[in-house]
């Protein structure tokens, strides 16, 4: 291969020192730009800042009284709302993108495209748009009438169906041969073993895919929870942190060591599974 | 996604050679699967969840939302239709032209900058090195981390005294110290600022996905022609990644339409209004003053926006493809 052809800018190849001195220069530019940030949030929760100027990348006066503060404050309670929010939406939601995408995936049937219409139709009408007919509706589950305001479930049930999770979904098991499927039908395999014996399994790393992305994306919520807690019983710990900082007695170095929890779980899972993450962003943002 | 179906085939086909010498000739075996497959309620009843759930928490609100539109919301009185009055009001109400000259100007800016700041991460930050990859998992960081965390942060970065966080950065480089969220000049440009540095690390990812999908070849074609590195990058990777810039544009100004919670956390709308957007007016609106029916039509109208954003993009797309 002729040198500095292999990627567009071919930064990678320059050997040279002032060459390989100017790349280092710039990564360390980026790493510093968008790592910064997250570091002196990480460094603030463990230093003693009483106010926002004192706020810098090394800590300084460590302390972990932060943390004891924001406790006193019930983050510990907002935590698990948020854990059991993300644990029983995700749940929720990998059932029906598995179920949903055998159907489209593996089945011919009529309206099989209206049907995939209808679900890629749900991207186009975001959840900001239908906040205010949803808070009035999360009161009076239409047919169940059931009230959901101000409980934890009103926050898990409008998330469980996902069209992004349906479509990677479907796209995955487009995949698995059909070969596989015919010869445990011909061994009498009925039509919930094929599904669960045959075609789940397979997709496990699907389901690695839309689980990380799940968990972020539900992990992330804000203006749904905002909408169906009545009280500070049902805060998840994002829509916590807003209250957190309006306390008098609230320093910033206790809202860092609350946001500090309120981001440790995606960024770990982000950082756990990157490549299912990669995945998932090209396979959603590129066939889509 | 590749090794996986390799090991689909190699089961695959153990069981089938077993079966396919013993029993059942061909038209019978097809008979069988037309019979499984025939049962039409199956594919549905695996449907189900996600039709229902689509149908209570997406459709049916929709309709809600178009049907309060056009109606008084009077709690306890039963709704009286008002006709397209609620139109008339939200867009003859000066606070909703305002806030949405607003969403346009933070969507556009956002969009644009998170596209310009996510193909020089891209172009910088392409390769196959291991070291290049833990650089850009420490750039994606950002996009993983919850808007709520971003936003307590940045308001704690964007201290206004000359001692803040990135005002002590900036007066290093001898720019003097801004009001940022904390005046009505620059509150718009710093949410903006907060948006890109969260999204371009998002769009980056995409981009590299796509400039792996750039023929080698072509570069190396350049460089024999003579070609520089600038004009490389001007008249191969640009191109390559057309379609995936229009993707990118499309969803970005999409989001920066429904832009929320950012907004919301920082300035909630002020100061003086200066960063109000269509989406915390209608929340004012809606459910601080409880006007109903007047913050309805204002969401059917942004998703009509949405929509008519969507197609005229598609539209576009598909005339360039057949061209």
């Amino acid at each position: 291969m002729t040198a500095g052809t292999d990627t567009a800018l071919g930064l990678t190849e320059s050997r040279t020192i002032v060459g390989i001195g100017v790349k280092v220069l710039l990564y360390a530019v980026v790493v510093a730009l968008f790592a910064g940030p997250l570091l002196a949030l990480l460094s603030g929760a463990f230093s003693e800042v009483t106010d926002p100027t004192e706020l810098s990348i090394i800590p300084n006066r460590p302390t972990l009284e932060n943390f004891s503060v924001a406790f006193d404050f019930g983050v510990l309670g907002y935590l698990m709302n948020s854990f059991f929010v993300v644990g029983f939406g995700l749940l929720l939601q990998v059932i029906v993108s598995v179920l949903a995408g055998y159907a489209l995936a593996r089945k011919k049937f009529r309206f099989s495209a209206l049907a995939l219409v209808a679900i890629l139709a749900t991207m186009m009408l975001p959840d900001e748009i239908l906040a205010l007919p949803l808070s009035i509706l999360l009161a009076d589950i239409p047919f169940l009438h059931i009230n959901l305001m101000g409980t934890l479930a009103g926050m898990i049930v409008p998330i469980g169906a996902w069209a992004f999770s349906i479509l990677v979904m479907t796209e995955f098991m487009k995949d698995v041969p059909l070969e596989l499927e015919e010869a445990a039908r011909i061994d009498g395999a009925s039509e919930l073993r094929v599904f669960a014996q045959i075609i789940v399994p397979l997709c496990k790393p699907a389901i690695g895919v839309i689980g990380v992305f799940g968990f972020t994306m539900i992990w992330d919520q804000y203006l749904l929870p905002l909408l169906v807690s009545t009280s500070s019983d049902t805060y998840t710990l994002p829509l916590a942190l807003r209250t957190l900082r309006i306390e008098p007695e609230v320093t910033p170095g206790v809202v860092m060591a609350a946001s500090l929890l309120a981001l440790a779980p995606s960024v770990i899972v982000f950082l756990l599974f990157q490549r299912s993450f990669a995945r998932g962003l090209t396979s959603g943002a590129l066939k889509g | 996604m590749t090794i996986h179906t390799a090991d689909a085939v190699n089961t695959a086909d153990a069981p089938k050679s077993a079966a396919g010498t013993s029993v059942s000739p061909p038209p019978a075996r097809r008979r069988g699967r037309h019979r499984v497959q025939g049962q039409w309620w199956v594919p549905w009843a695996f449907l189900m969840p996600a039709l229902l759930l689509f149908l209570v928490f997406r459709y049916i609100p929709m309709v809600q939302a178009i049907g309060m539109s056009v109606e008084n919301v009077r709690p306890y009185l039963g709704n009286e239709f008002v006709g397209l009055k609620n139109y008339e009001t939200i867009l003859s109400d000066p606070a909703f032209r305002d806030a949405t000259v607003n969403t346009l100007v933070l969507a556009f800016g956002q969009t644009l900058g998170c596209l310009v700041l996510g193909f020089l991460l891209a172009l910088l930050l392409e390769g196959q090195t291991r070291k290049l990859s833990f650089i850009r998992s420490a750039a994606f960081l950002p996009v993983v981390v919850p808007m709520a965390v971003i936003a307590e942060l940045w308001r704690i970065m964007y201290h206004p005294t000359d001692n803040g966080f990135l005002n002590s950065i900036i007066g290093i480089v001898g720019l003097a110290p801004s009001e940022y969220i904390n005046s009505p000049d620059s509150a718009m440009w710093s949410i903006m600022l907060m948006g890109i540095w969260r999204g371009g690390p998002y769009d980056m990812m995409i981009i590299l996905a796509g400039l792996a999908g750039i023929d080698r070849g072509l570069y190396e074609a350049a460089t024999v022609d003579g070609a520089n590195r600038w004009q490389r990058i001007l008249h191969v990777t640009l191109p390559g990644l057309r379609p995936v810039f229009s993707i990118l544009f499309i969803l970005a100004a999409i989001r920066g339409f429904r832009v929320f919670t950012e907004v919301y956390l920082m300035t909630n709308g002020g100061p003086n209004g200066a960063t109000e957007v269509v989406m915390t007016l209608l929340y004012k609106l809606g459910l601080e003053q409880q006007k109903l029916g007047v913050g309805s039509a204002g969401a059917v109208l942004l998703f009509l926006a949405t929509l008519v954003l969507t197609l005229a993009v598609q539209l576009m797309l598909r005339r360039k493809k057949d061209a």
